[in-house]
């Protein structure tokens, strides 16, 4: 049943599949998942899970060091009627429910946050404008947590921008009941010295759909845990990412859908451009097809177009499935370069060369951006896109 | 009338540390409405020269000139030199991930006539030349060049040619791997645009088959960097029964 496909080209892609007896995926990490911070060592950075982050760079998030101030992340939240935006202490009982943290870091925020945001949708209410969530770093050092929480039959579409400067840490749960419909955009649309290590849980219920839509454009340090869990049959999750990574900046992304409960399915995308020096990528998308999973159908793909000389990704995709009756799975990952040869040809077809550039890149991307089904998210994508494109020389 | 005039052309190469020269004084003048056939054994230069007037930044013009009617080529960028009307069918196309053909002829269109096409007309310009080309209508909305047979390359090379309407074609080695049904598609293609008379065109070869299909008026052999002869389509018969020995022993100097 299992498909693999896997084309490295560039810079280093590697690949694995795996017929695992356990889930490797869960003890390859240095500690198991714990809210507790001192449940889990300081890396020293030749973890699995952290061999490919520059620790130098996290702010002190990573070592206990980094000290929260007050006001130095902003969240303003924008409701339509209907939806209740609440402020809440560490004790309400929504919070943690979607998901547990897996690395130090995340420990970190949800040992230090103080006040979690609640957002609740009402079962069966459909709303007609989009939920908006404006993120906003004041520099200086904040931990968060962000709850978003859709009854049964609930349908929403979130959109989460964070902007600023500053270093941010923080857990988001996005519960999802019964037939519940979520899209939600995040947006790292950082200064560029900003840093910001996050995970996203989300827990699907039963019949219900999840849709992310992660992009990151900006920030000196950019690390995501975008996870997904099952509560019961019939779930499906979608999870669509788009980065653009340029000269020095770190834009990791690291991705694991746990099929822990039959009939469900999930299909990840990524899609990076990469220019400039020092520009690192990185990408782990982990499947685990537990035992009990039986008929998951799931695909992941992660492509990263490098525009210039002195880039790097690193693109692991792995799947594990422990159970043999399923409808589907597979993964791909490739790499490939925008070269003097392709530049030339296209100029010797009259194009002018930044010209050339756009059509390649906004190429790349556009297949992936029409997936997203919100056309003035699509639009600002499209515009982000260009111009990030005009800094290249 | 366009005229392509090429002097004393001289063209090195960067290997190793060290530049090679491999043309070594090319004159040639290509006039609109001829059709030059420039043949040669391998690594006589035929190739440096399709891609040095094309403009290709591995080669290193270190002599001479070349004048599209009188305006320096030499001096243009790749993209000017396309929009002057020189246009070179590549013998190895590269693959250009995420852009259409159908995205990449409008573009390259847009470009070259200077303004976009208008959408209902191009669609069946596109659609027509295609038909005549054998091409697939699904082939317009795979990604440049990605997974083409080395004939489906060919034809997106002369669907270019005929959509772009240059006034010099450059022709590199566009018969080399085509059977022979598909040698005489991209040759009607290539007659096509040559019986609007209105295109010069320099047709680089290794092989005489392909001027079964396409008749030059002149035939001019390339050995070691220059034309070593040049004669009308006789000396193509020659060489079909002679090949190349003469030249390649350096038997002959211009």
């Amino acid at each position: 049943m299992a498909e693999a496909q896997n084309i490295p080209v560039g810079s280093t892609t590697t690949g694995s599949i795996a017929v695992a007896a356990e889930s490797t995926v869960a003890t390859r990490m240095s500690a198991p998942p714990s809210y507790d911070v001192a449940d889990f060592p300081v890396p020293h950075g030749r973890e699995e899970e952290w061999r490919f982050t520059p620790l130098e760079r996290l702010r002190g998030l990573h070592d206990g060091s980094a000290v929260a101030a007050d006001g130095a992340v902003t969240v303003e939240v924008t409701a339509p009627d209907g939806v209740t935006v609440e402020t809440v202490g560490r004790d309400d009982a929504r919070i943690g429910k979607a998901g547990v943290p897996v690395d130090r870091v995340v420990a970190q925020a949800y040992s230090s946050f103080e006040k979690a945001s609640v957002v609740s949708v009402p079962k069966e209410a459909v709303l007609a404008e989009p939920i908006r969530i404006a993120v906003r770093g004041q520099g200086g050092t904040a931990y968060g947590h962000q709850v978003i929480e859709l009854g049964a039959f609930a349908e929403a579409v979130v959109v989460m921008d964070h902007s600023g400067d500053g270093v941010l840490a923080a857990n988001v749960d996005y519960l999802l009941g019964d037939g519940a419909k979520l899209t939600v955009v995040s947006v790292q649309d950082w200064d560029a010295k900003a840093v910001h290590v996050a995970q996203h849980n989300a827990l699907i219920g039963r019949d219900a759909s999840f849709k992310s839509i992660v992009v990151t454009f900006g920030g000196d340090l950019v690390r995501l845990h975008p996870r997904v869990e099952y509560a019961g049959t019939g779930g499906e999750a979608e999870l669509l990412g788009l980065y653009f990574t340029d000269e020095g900046q770190h834009q990791e992304h690291r991705l694991l859908v746990d099929h822990n409960t039959p009939h469900c399915k999930s299909n990840a995308a990524y899609k990076g451009a990469l220019q400039g020096t020092d520009a690192h990528a990185v990408w782990i998308g982990d499947v685990l097809i537990r035992a009990a999973a039986e008929g998951t159908d799931t695909y992941e793909m992660n492509r990263n177009l490098v525009l210039t000389d002195g880039a790097r990704v690193d693109s692991v995709p792995n799947l594990e499935i422990e159970t043999g009756e399923i409808a589907g799975a597979g993964h791909a990952s490739a790499t490939g370069r925008f070269d003097d040869e392709q530049l030339f040809y296209l100029m010797a077809r009259g194009i002018p060369e930044a010209e050339a550039r756009r059509l390649v890149v906004r190429g790349f991307f556009a297949e992936l951006v029409q997936q997203i089904g919100l056309p003035d998210v699509e639009e600002r994508l499209l515009e982000k896109i260009e111009a990030e494109l005009e800094t290249v020389s | 009338m366009a005229t392509l005039e090429i002097h004393d052309l001289h063209v090195s190469v960067e290997a190793d540390n060290a530049s090679r020269e491999i043309l070594k004084g090319v004159d040639l003048t290509v006039k609109q409405g001829e059709t030059h056939a420039i043949m040669g054994p391998n690594g006589s230069g035929k190739s440096t020269l399709a891609y040095s007037l094309a403009g290709h930044p591995k080669y290193t013009i270190t002599g001479g000139t070349v004048t599209l009617d009188g305006e320096d080529v030499l001096e243009m960028t790749v993209d000017e030199r396309a929009r002057a009307g020189v246009f070179l069918a590549m013998q190895y196309p590269v693959e250009v991930p995420g852009v259409s053909v159908s995205n990449f002829l409008r573009s390259s269109a847009t470009a070259i006539r200077g303004e976009a096409p208008k959408l209902r007309t191009w669609v069946k310009e596109v659609r027509e030349t295609m038909e005549r080309l054998h091409m697939d209508p699904a082939f317009a909305e795979r990604n440049v060049n990605e997974g083409f047979s080395g004939g489906e390359k060919k034809r997106h090379e002369i669907l270019q040619l005929e959509l772009l309407k240059p006034k010099i074609a450059i022709l590199d080695e566009t018969d080399s791997g085509l059977d022979v049904d598909a040698l005489r598609v991209v040759s009607e293609g290539v007659n096509r645009v040559r019986e609007t008379g209105e295109v010069g065109t320099l047709l680089i070869t290794h092989y005489t088959r392909i001027l079964r299909y396409i008749k030059p008026d002149f035939v001019h052999v390339f050995a070691q960097g220059r034309i070593a002869e040049s004669g009308g389509a006789e000396l193509a018969d020659k060489l079909e029964n002679e090949g190349y020995e003469a030249y390649v022993k350096g038997g002959v100097t211009a």
